[in-house]
């Protein structure tokens, strides 16, 4: 991978963004999100990184009939200048999938589809640290798409089996920090894939369910600067003991649908 | 014991995929043999594992399979049976699957469905309408009947071995007259026993043998305590039992002086006359003319019989089927439901039994020629246990273990 020049998201402004339907146990109908105060919500995470974080931020257009679009992480994979399409799980969210697709060719980069048709919800469930990525499966991917983006991309692709539905992608319970540590909530994972990150990752910090709970670990760093949402304060504790930057941002309106600052950003390379 | 080959690729060491697939089976009550393990070299390149999984039940192995398969395991047969159209009435398609005797299920439409009726040399086939899979014999076959075609897509499940050490389990179906007959007995005792105190039917492939060696009375003993439920024989059976009935003969032989009678050798011929003037062997013991012997008490039991017909037969009896397609069939219905099978004296016969009988069911044949047996066996009864011995003192014993012992057989 191409180290970019300056860290770029690609993030979906929240015009038709709601609680339209229940996939995951986070959502509830009869919780509605309140529009303005999502908008305001997610401009301050979009301030937030365009500003003292000094990221870029590209914008894809809403579509309306598409509320999860803002979730812009489970589009795809980036890697490098490919872009493997997510075979969403749930057919709410499988016309999301043209659009992002369309706006990474319009890019020029390689767009790929996995082959067949097993689930698959790209940066949602796939975080690279280092050389290795660490997969989560059961509620959204399907482990066969592990293999297959192992296989098309030549790395290792370390499988965890997600044991809690309300931690359903790996990025809800899993974020690397930095080449050598992972924040992790070791309750969102079987016995089994516990064993794989304690082998796998030198350096790990666990956090509190409350702070799970609160999508600590759905944080987005970028270099010393780490953005998420507010009421983590043992992790936001621990993260400036090391000398990290912590922006807390108010979230609450993404978190009625199951995201947070991760899934409302996905990191691209131009 | 019915298993299923699966192949698991990937990084399924590092990610522990491998050992966790693995201690699921267990978990889950099955076992397994790793068949190939090749690890990749360096850390990006994938490993790859085939594993036989073994389980007690079909059901049991499809539990394991969905458990796994979430973890990434893949059927390597993960294929439907191939299916094709029936050309002609009475003829499969070239490369028809041919059946066994054991339980088997086909993979059709991504499921597995049980074939109806365990019986070997038959085809399987497909109602669509129906979703249902079932062996049929070669001349029962319609055209534009979906028949399935090679090995693809089928499961054989294996008879699972019970850890209940028995005569069942631990006699294999080698001949020998050196066998401990008097223990074979008792098990074989304890067998009947069982499978009527739950409700099973017991089958009687019976020769004329047991006619002319004087054991008639036994069976009759047996069909009246009710250990007989289904009765196969032949046109000879019946005619020299009605003979005795008749003339206290067997081809002629006085069954109490063991010496010809006087114009003995017509006496059969007679018997089956007189039959065949009352118009059937119901009829006679309606009629208060057949008052004893083995099919007098069937008849009064209501015990089912069916009595084929060969060639060489005299007469025969109005009971006897003469079309052998048609007594194949009969046969085949009655051995709905049945258990036990007992095969005595009657070569010919009890293959012919062996070949529709699922190998589920206990199967002793019983003959005087050790050649009986083997035949049966060679044939595909391979779960008949042989006893050789003359007929009568078999029997003799089997009654006396069922019926006149105290009730200290109550143990079986």
């Amino acid at each position: 991978m191409e180290p970019p020049q300056k860290p770029a998201f690609l993030m979906c402004p929240p015009d038709y963004y709601g609680i339209e339907y229940e996939i995951n146990p986070w959502m509830s109908r009869r919780r509605e999100s309140i529009p303005e105060v999502a908008q305001r919500q997610w401009h301050a995470l979009y301030e937030t990184l365009t500003g003292p974080v000094g990221a870029v931020v590209h914008l894809l257009e809403p579509v309306r009939g598409l509320p999860d679009m803002v979730f812009t992480a489970n589009a795809g994979l980036v890697w490098g200048r490919a872009f493997i399409g997510s075979n969403f799980r749930f057919a709410e969210r499988q016309l999301e999938a043209s659009h992002y697709e369309a706006w990474f060719a319009s890019r020029s980069y390689t767009v790929v589809h996995l082959p067949g048709e097993h689930p698959f919800e790209g940066a949602g469930d796939i975080l690279a640290l280092g050389e290795t990525l660490f997969a989560g499966y059961q509620f959204r991917s399907d482990i066969r798409s592990h293999t297959a983006v192992a296989d098309l991309l030549g790395l290792e692709v370390l499988s965890l089996q997600l044991v809690d539905e309300w931690f359903y992608h790996l990025d809800t319970c899993f974020c690397p920090l930095g080449p050598e540590a992972v924040i992790y909530y070791p309750a969102a994972f079987d016995a089994y894939a516990l064993k794989v990150i304690e082998a796998g990752v030198a350096d790990l910090i666990a956090v509190s369910p409350a702070s799970a709970r609160r999508f600590a670990c759905n944080a987005i760093v970028i270099g010393r600067h780490v953005v998420l949402n507010t009421g983590c304060d043992d992790l936001v504790e621990e993260l400036v003991a090391r000398g990290y930057t912590v922006h807390a941002v108010e979230l609450g309106e993404f978190i009625k649908a199951g995201g947070a600052a991760k899934c409302l950003t996905l990191e691209v390379n131009t | 014991m019915v298993s299923e080959l699966i192949e698991v690729r990937g990084h399924i060491i590092d990610s522990l995929l491998l050992p966790k697939i693995l201690d699921e089976i267990i978990a889950a009550g099955g076992s397994f043999t790793i068949q190939d393990v090749q690890v990749g070299e360096r850390r990006v390149d994938p490993s790859y594992a085939r594993i036989e999984v073994v389980a007690s039940s079909p059901e049991a192995l499809e539990a394991i399979l969905g458990r796994i398969t979430q973890h990434g395991a893949k059927l390597v047969h993960e294929e439907d049976a191939l299916l094709e159209a029936a050309s002609m009435d009475g003829v499969f398609p070239e490369g028809f699957y041919p059946t066994t005797n054991l339980r088997t299920s086909v993979r059709l439409g991504g499921r597995w469905h049980e074939v109806e009726v365990s019986e070997m040399d038959c085809g399987i086939v497909w109602d669509p309408a129906a979703e249902r899979a079932a062996a049929v014999p070669m001349h029962r076959v319609g055209r534009g009947q979906l028949v399935v075609v090679g090995h693809r897509g089928i499961r054989v499940e294996q008879i699972a071995r019970s850890a209940e050490v028995n005569v069942f389990e631990f006699m294999t179906s080698e001949v020998s007259s050196e066998k401990p007959k008097g223990v074979i007995v008792r098990e074989v005792a304890a067998e009947l026993k069982r499978a009527r105190a739950a409700g099973e039917k017991i089958l009687w492939v019976v020769g004329p043998a047991v006619v002319h060696t004087g054991a008639g009375e036994h069976l009759v003993r047996l069909v009246e305590a009710d250990y007989v439920q289904v009765l196969f024989a032949g046109n000879a059976l019946a005619a020299h039992d009605i003979e005795e009935a008749f003339f206290g003969t067997s081809l002629g032989v006085s069954l109490t002086q063991g010496v010809l009678t006087k114009g003995g050798h017509e006496h059969h011929l007679r018997a089956i006359n007189r039959i065949r003037r009352l118009g059937g062997i119901a009829q006679a013991v309606d009629a208060g003319v057949l008052t004893r012997g083995v099919m007098h008490a069937c008849i009064k039991a209501g015990v089912e019989v069916e009595l084929a017909g060969s060639i060489r037969d005299d007469g025969p009896l109005p009971e006897v089927i003469t079309d052998c397609l048609e007594a194949q069939d009969r046969m085949r219905q009655a051995v709905r439901g049945v258990a036990v099978a007992i095969l005595i004296a009657t070569e010919l016969h009890a293959i012919a039994t062996g070949n529709i009988l699922p190998a589920s069911v206990k199967t002793i044949c019983v003959d005087i020629n050790p050649a009986a047996v083997t035949k049966l066996t060679d044939r595909g009864t391979f779960q008949a246990i042989g006893l050789v011995t003359d007929v009568e003192p078999f029997l003799r014993a089997l009654v006396a273990s069922l019926l006149d012992e105290a009730p200290r057989s109550s143990e079986g």
